[in-house]
């Protein structure tokens, strides 16, 4: 779903700059709280898996494809602010080496992946955690919905930013319509994508998953 | 310790060489669909107002290497450069950031 140059103009795509850089600013700030000696490798690591898996298109529908945008798996696996900026990085090499996204695009890029996916992915996980039962299987299940949750929701942002500034003569209702359903079931596929990953990581280093060592401390503490 | 210390890093080391292998090996196989954007885009008759980009003779374009004619090392091996490079700006940024023990 990365936005290419043109599709979106200058003055909006400079406008979703500004608020890309400022929400990258708060998560440069904030990661610090979630990364230590051991979570800093895993933010990277999961910066690599997630430019690894967005080359593995995977086919949703006649003549179309998606792939994992990375949103929920990194929120669930360093926190929401680490988690951000591992996608940014992602967004950056892929903009900058491979021509994989505009470069005027790329502040669109980042508001749509970087914090609209992972906010959404955080909030649904969260809430997910809550009303779900206390125990580890349920971790790679809230992590599921919450990338399911988060793709169309990113989706719907890029018709927000073709309605304010889109080039194409195409009404934004239908823009958003469309991008909203077949963003669903890419949704399924990052969902599937993701809850196989965290369940892989969480039954070897439970450790290391960021959206478990917080359950696991409430609980220890509620032991004592 | 140790033992924690040296299975932390066998893990740290899995994790890399699955990203490797996705991006090496399995890329190959990824479908060449337009994706959800790209198809909503030429369905809806806005694909034509795209720009190329201007790094769109950077040699690793389009997840190809410039010059290697054979796709499946071409992809491969722009995947594995792109997780080295991904990698390297990754462990940096984050070695910065973290706290300092």
């Amino acid at each position: 779903m990365h936005i290419p140059d043109g599709f979106i103009d200058i003055p909006t795509s400079a406008s979703f700059g500004l608020l890309a850089v400022a929400g990258t600013a708060v998560a440069l700030k904030k990661a610090r709280t979630e990364l230590d000696d051991r979570t800093a490798p895993m933010a990277g690591l999961t910066a690599v898996f997630i430019f690894a898996v967005q080359m593995l298109n995977f086919p949703v529908a006649a003549g179309t494809s998606g792939h994992l945008l990375g949103g929920a798996l990194a929120t669930v696996l360093v926190g929401p602010y680490a988690a951000s900026l591992a996608v940014t990085v992602v967004l950056g090499v892929q903009a900058l080496l491979f021509a994989d996204g505009g470069l005027s695009a790329l502040g669109l890029n980042i508001f749509n992946l970087s914090i609209i996916a992972v906010l959404v992915s955080h909030l649904v996980f969260v809430f997910a955690k809550k009303v779900m039962p206390k125990n580890r299987g349920s971790i790679p299940i809230a992590a599921a919905i919450a990338a399911l949750i988060s793709v169309p929701i990113s989706a719907s942002a890029f018709a927000l930013q073709y309605a304010v500034g889109g080039k194409g003569t195409v009404p934004a209702s239908t823009v958003f319509a469309a991008m909203f359903s077949t963003h669903i079931l890419i949704g399924i596929g990052e969902a599937l994508i993701t809850m196989v990953t965290v369940s892989a990581i969480i039954s070897t280093r439970s450790d290391l998953v960021y959206g478990w060592r917080q359950e696991r401390v409430t609980l220890e503490v509620k032991k004592v | 310790m140790s033992e924690n210390q040296s299975s932390l890093k066998k893990f740290y080391f899995g994790f890399f060489i699955a990203a490797a292998f996705l991006a090496g090996g399995v890329s190959y196989y990824a479908s060449s669909h337009p994706d959800g954007l790209e198809k909503v885009a030429e369905d809806k008759g806005f694909l034509e107002t795209a720009k190329d980009s201007a790094v769109a003779n950077s040699p690793l374009a389009d997840y190809g290497v410039a010059g290697l004619d054979n796709e499946r090392l071409s992809v491969g091996l722009s995947g594995l450069i792109g997780v080295a490079i991904t990698a390297l700006v990754g462990v940096l940024l984050f070695n910065l950031l973290k706290k300092k023990s």
